[in-house]
C-alpha cells in the first residue's frame, strides 16, 4: 500500500512537470516577455527601453531556455523556465506582476472560496442522492417520469440562469438576501445561502438523473432479488440494501473532487462578489496577469492529483476485493 | 453577382451536411445501422425534438451562406473598372430577415412589440423641448396613436397564425399523399399517420411540426411591422440576435466534437491495442492534460490566439472574417483540450475489443497493425463515438455562455447566446425591469439543448443496449375494447 501510494505520488511529480512545461510554452514561448510587457505597460507605442526595464524589475529579462552565455549548469538554470518553475514545485509562487505575493493571496481567499464550496458539495450530494432515491422509490410511476423529465430541464438550463434568476427572484424581489458580497464570520451565511442554493440546483439534474442510473443498475443485482424474496418490504430493501451499496462508489467517486473545492468557482463567485480563488483566476485572466494564471494551473493540477491518489485509497479502504500490485 | 465568401466555419457547416448525408446513406445500407436508428426514429420524444433541431439547423445552415454585395459603381468610374464589394459581409439569413423590422436598429431599448422606445427623451416639438418617450423609427409605421397598437398587433398576428395553420395543413396533407400507397381511400392514409401505423410517431411530430409553424408564422407576420422581442442597449432587434446565435451554437457544438475525434481516436485506439509503454505514454499525456483546470487552459490558448489575430490585420477581409477565424480556433481549442474523455472511453473499449476471436484471428492471418485498428477495430468503436457527438452538444452550447461570461468566448462582434446573456446581466437589476434580452436567450437556448438532451437520449438508448433498462417509462394500459381506435398508448419519456 505504501509502495503503491509512494509511487503515485512519484507519478504526480512527473505529471506535474509536464503541466508546468505546458504552460511554459504556452504562456512563454508564443507570448513572448515583450507582448506581455507592452500588454501590461499599455498602447503600442512603448519605448524599448521601458520595456527592457519591465522585463527587468520581474526577471523576464533571461533566455528563455537555454542560457548560451553562462558557463556549465548556469546555462540551464540562469533562464526564465528555471526561474519560474522550480519554486512553483516548492510551492513557492512568487510575485504577481503587480508586485503582489501570490502564496499571501492565496492563503487569504481560500477560506471564502472554501465557505462557498465545501456547504455546495456536501448539501448537493445529499440533495441529489436523496431526490434519485425517491425516483427509485416511485419507479414506474408518473412521479418517476415527471421527475426525470425535471432533470433534464433542469439539465438543459445554463448554470448563468439559475445565477440571475436567483438574484433576481431572492435579492430584488423578494429581498431575503442581499445580492452579493461576503462578510468574514458566521455574518457570511446570509451572504452565502443564495449562491448555495443556485449551485445545488444547477448541479442536481444532472447529478440526480446519474445516481437514479446507479441505483437502478443496483437494483437489478441478485441480493435485492433475495432480499425481496426473503420477504422484505420494498422500503427496507432500498433503504438498508441499495443504499448501502450504492452510495460506497458514489462516494470514492465524488473523493476525488474534494481538493479541487479548494480551487473555488469561478462564476459563482465573481456573480456574487466573493473572495475566493475563483474570483482572483477570472480577475487575473481579465487582467492577463500570468503570473498568477501559471500558479492557479500548477495549484489545480496539484489538487487534481491529490484527488486522483485520495480516491484509489478510498476504493481499497471501501471495497477489500481492490488491491495494488 | 454578389461574390460568395467561404468562412472558415461556413466550409465545416457545409462538409458536416454533405457528412451527414454520406452517413445517411451508409446507415440505409448497414442493417444494424438501420435497426438502431429505426429504434431512436420510433421514440416519440426523439422525433419531436428532432423536429425541432431541424428547424434550428435550417436558420444555421441559411446564416452560414454569407456574400458580399456588389456595390453599384461609382458616378465617375471607368468602364472597365473591377467592381466593388461591399466590406459587410451578409448571409442569406439577413436576406430573408431584410423585409421584416428585425433587421433595422433603432436608438436603444425597447420593450417587445412597443413603438416607443423604453427611455424617455428630449425632443423639439414646435420649437419647444418635450420630454417623452420617442416614437421608434422601424416599429409601428402605419399606426397613428398608441390606442391604434392592439389592433394592429392583433391583425398582423391573425395572419400570421393563419399562414401557419395553413403551412401544417399543408404538411398534413403531404403526409397524406406519402401514405396515399399503403392505403385505399384518402380517409385511411390520413389514419395511418395519425395512428403511427408504420411504428414512426407521425402524429406528434406533426403536431410539433404545427407549433413550431404558428410560432414562426406569428412572430415572423408581427416581425413586419414590430420589434417582437424588444431591442437591446443598443437598438438591435433581439429576436434577430438570438437568430444568428443559433449558427454560432451549432458550430461550437457540432466543430469541436470533430476537433476532438482525431487525438481521441488516434490516441484511444492505439493506447487500447498496443498497451504497454505506447499505453503508459498516452496515459500520462491525458493526465496532465486533464489535471490542468479546463478554464485555465483554454483561457490561456484564447489569449494566445488574440495575441496572433492581433498582430496580423491582414490576413482578414472583413470584420466578420476575423470574428469566424476566431471562433473556429475557439472550436479547436475546446476540441484539442477536451479530447481526454472520449480519448479514455475509447481505449477501454479496445482494450476489450483486442482480445475477442475475430481480432486475435486477424493477428494470426499476419494483418497488419495498422490495418486491424483501420478496419476491426475503428469500425467498432464508432458508436461511442457517435454517442460521445451527440451527448456532448447539448454541453458544449452551455459552456459556450460560460466562456464568453468570462471573456474568452466568441468574438464581441459575434452574435451569440453567451454574449447575449453577459450583456444583459445587469439588466435584470433596473427598474423598471428590461426582462426580454434574457428571456430570448433562455428560451431559445432552453428549445435548443433540451431538444439536443431527448434526441441524444435516444441515440444513446439506440446504441447503448445497456442505457435502455433504465429509461423512465409512463405506461397506461388502456384496456383495448374491440371498437376503440387507439390500440395502444405508451407515452415515453425523453
Amino acid at each position: 500500500m505504501t509502495r503503491y501510494i509512494l509511487r503515485r505520488l512519484l507519478y504526480g511529480v512527473l505529471v506535474l512537470l509536464g503541466v508546468n512545461l505546458l504552460t511554459f510554452v504556452l504562456f512563454f514561448a508564443v507570448n513572448t516577455p515583450d507582448d506581455m510587457a507592452r500588454l501590461s505597460i499599455g498602447g503600442q507605442r512603448v519605448s524599448q527601453t521601458a520595456i527592457e526595464k519591465w522585463k527587468a524589475e520581474r526577471g523576464y529579462d533571461k533566455p528563455l531556455f537555454f542560457n548560451t552565455e553562462a558557463q556549465g549548469k548556469a546555462a540551464w538554470t540562469d533562464t526564465i523556465f528555471y526561474d519560474r518553475s522550480v519554486p512553483l514545485l516548492r510551492f513557492d509562487f512568487g510575485f504577481s506582476d503587480e508586485g503582489r505575493d501570490i502564496g499571501h493571496e492565496i492563503s487569504k481567499r481560500m477560506g471564502p472560496s472554501l465557505a462557498l464550496a465545501i456547504p455546495t458539495f456536501v448539501l448537493g450530494l445529499a440533495v441529489c442522492v436523496v431526490f434519485a432515491l425517491l425516483l427509485v422509490f416511485f419507479k414506474g410511476t408518473p412521479l418517476d417520469f415527471s421527475g426525470v423529465v425535471i432533470c433534464v430541464v433542469l439539465l438543459s438550463i445554463s448554470g448563468l440562469f439559475y445565477i440571475i434568476a436567483g438574484q433576481w427572484l431572492f435579492a430584488k424581489a423578494l429581498r431575503w438576501v442581499p445580492y452579493s458580497g461576503f462578510i468574514d464570520g458566521w455574518g457570511s451565511l446570509r451572504f452565502l445561502a443564495l449562491p448555495v442554493l443556485v449551485g445545488i440546483l444547477s448541479r442536481m439534474g444532472g447529478e440526480a438523473r446519474f445516481y437514479r442510473t446507479l441505483f437502478l443498475e443496483e437494483m437489478g443485482k441478485d441480493y435485492v432479488r433475495t432480499a425481496r424474496a426473503k420477504g422484505l418490504s420494498e422500503r427496507i430493501v432500498l433503504f438498508r440494501h441499495v443504499l448501502r451499496n450504492a452510495l460506497l462508489p458514489i462516494l470514492t467517486g465524488t473523493v476525488s473532487a474534494i481538493p479541487l473545492l479548494f480551487m473555488g468557482s469561478l462564476i459563482s463567485e465573481s456573480f456574487f462578489g466573493i473572495p475566493g480563488l475563483g474570483s482572483y483566476t477570472i480577475d487575473a485572466i481579465n487582467a492577463q496577469d500570468f503570473s498568477i494564471v501559471r500558479a492557479m494551473v500548477f495549484l489545480g493540477s496539484a489538487l487534481y492529483i491529490v484527488g486522483l491518489i485520495l480516491a484509489d485509497i478510498s476504493y481499497t479502504l471501501a471495497d477489500p476485493r481492490i488491491r495494488f500490485e | 453577382m454578389p461574390t460568395f465568401v467561404f468562412l472558415w466555419t461556413d466550409i465545416f457547416i457545409f462538409s458536416l451536411l454533405l457528412a451527414l448525408l454520406l452517413y445517411a446513406f451508409r446507415a440505409a445500407r448497414s442493417v444494424a445501422l438501420r435497426a438502431a436508428w429505426s429504434s431512436v426514429a420510433r421514440t416519440p420524444s426523439a422525433m419531436c425534438a428532432a423536429v425541432v433541431l431541424l428547424a434550428f439547423m435550417l436558420v444555421g445552415v441559411l446564416d452560414s451562406i454569407h456574400y458580399r454585395p456588389l456595390l453599384p459603381a461609382p458616378p465617375g468610374a471607368a468602364a472597365g473598372a473591377p467592381p466593388v464589394y461591399a466590406p459587410v459581409l451578409r448571409s442569406a439569413l439577413d436576406d430573408l430577415l431584410s423585409a421584416s423590422a428585425l433587421s433595422r436598429p433603432e436608438k436603444t431599448y425597447s420593450a417587445p412589440l412597443a413603438i416607443r422606445q423604453f427611455t424617455k427623451e428630449t425632443e423639439l416639438i414646435d420649437g419647444k423641448p418635450v420630454r417623452d418617450f420617442p416614437r421608434l423609427k422601424h416599429a409601428g409605421r402605419n399606426v397613428d396613436a398608441d390606442s391604434e397598437r392592439g389592433a394592429d398587433i392583433l391583425r398582423l398576428g391573425l395572419r400570421g397564425l393563419g399562414a401557419g395553420a395553413l403551412l401544417s395543413l399543408a404538411a398534413a396533407l403531404l403526409l397524406t399523399v406519402f401514405h396515399f400507397r399503403r392505403a385505399q381511400t384518402p380517409a385511411q392514409a390520413w389514419l395511418a399517420w395519425w395512428r403511427g401505423v408504420g411504428g414512426i410517431p407521425w402524429r406528434p411530430m406533426w403536431i410539433t411540426f404545427s407549433l413550431l409553424a404558428l410560432v414562426a408564422c406569428g412572430a415572423g407576420a408581427l416581425g413586419l411591422n414590430y420589434h417582437v422581442l424588444g431591442t437591446d442597449r443598443t437598438g438591435n432587434d433581439v429576436l434577430w440576435q438570438a437568430l444568428k446565435s443559433v449558427r454560432t451554437a451549432w458550430a461550437i457544438g457540432t466543430l469541436t466534437t470533430v476537433a476532438m475525434l482525431p487525438p481521441a481516436l488516434i490516441f484511444g485506439i492505439s493506447a487500447g491495442y498496443f498497451k504497454g509503454r505506447v499505453d503508459d505514454v498516452i496515459q500520462y499525456i491525458y493526465t496532465t492534460l486533464t489535471s490542468i483546470p479546463g478554464v485555465l487552459l483554454i483561457a490561456a490558448c484564447v489569449l494566445m490566439m488574440q495575441v496572433y489575430i492581433d498582430n496580423n490585420p491582414g490576413l482578414f477581409s472583413t470584420v466578420t472574417a476575423r470574428a469566424d477565424l476566431r471562433l473556429f480556433l475557439l472550436c479547436l481549442i475546446l476540441g484539442l483540450t477536451g479530447w481526454s474523455g472520449l480519448c479514455r472511453l475509447l481505449r477501454a473499449e479496445t482494450l476489450k475489443l483486442r482480445e475477442l476471436e475475430y481480432v486475435q484471428a486477424a493477428r494470426a492471418f499476419g494483418v497488419g497493425h495498422w490495418r486491424i485498428m483501420r478496419r476491426h477495430l475503428l469500425p467498432n468503436v464508432m458508436h461511442i463515438v457517435l454517442i460521445t457527438m451527440v451527448l456532448e452538444f447539448s454541453g458544449l452550447v452551455l459552456y459556450e455562455a460560460v466562456l464568453s461570461y468570462l471573456g474568452i468566448g466568441v468574438d464581441p462582434s459575434t452574435n451569440s447566446f453567451g454574449s447575449m446573456i453577459d450583456a444583459a446581466r445587469m439588466e435584470m437589476s433596473r427598474d423598471p425591469m428590461i426582462w426580454w434580452n434574457l428571456m430570448a436567450a433562455f428560451v431559445f437556448m432552453l428549445a435548443l439543448v433540451l431538444s439536443a438532451n431527448i434526441f441524444a437520449d435516444a441515440v444513446q438508448d439506440a446504441f447503448d443496449p445497456r442505457a435502455r433498462k433504465f429509461r423512465p417509462r409512463l405506461t397506461r394500459t388502456v384496456a383495448p375494447a374491440p371498437d376503440s381506435p387507439a390500440p395502444s398508448v405508451t407515452a415515453r419519456s425523453q
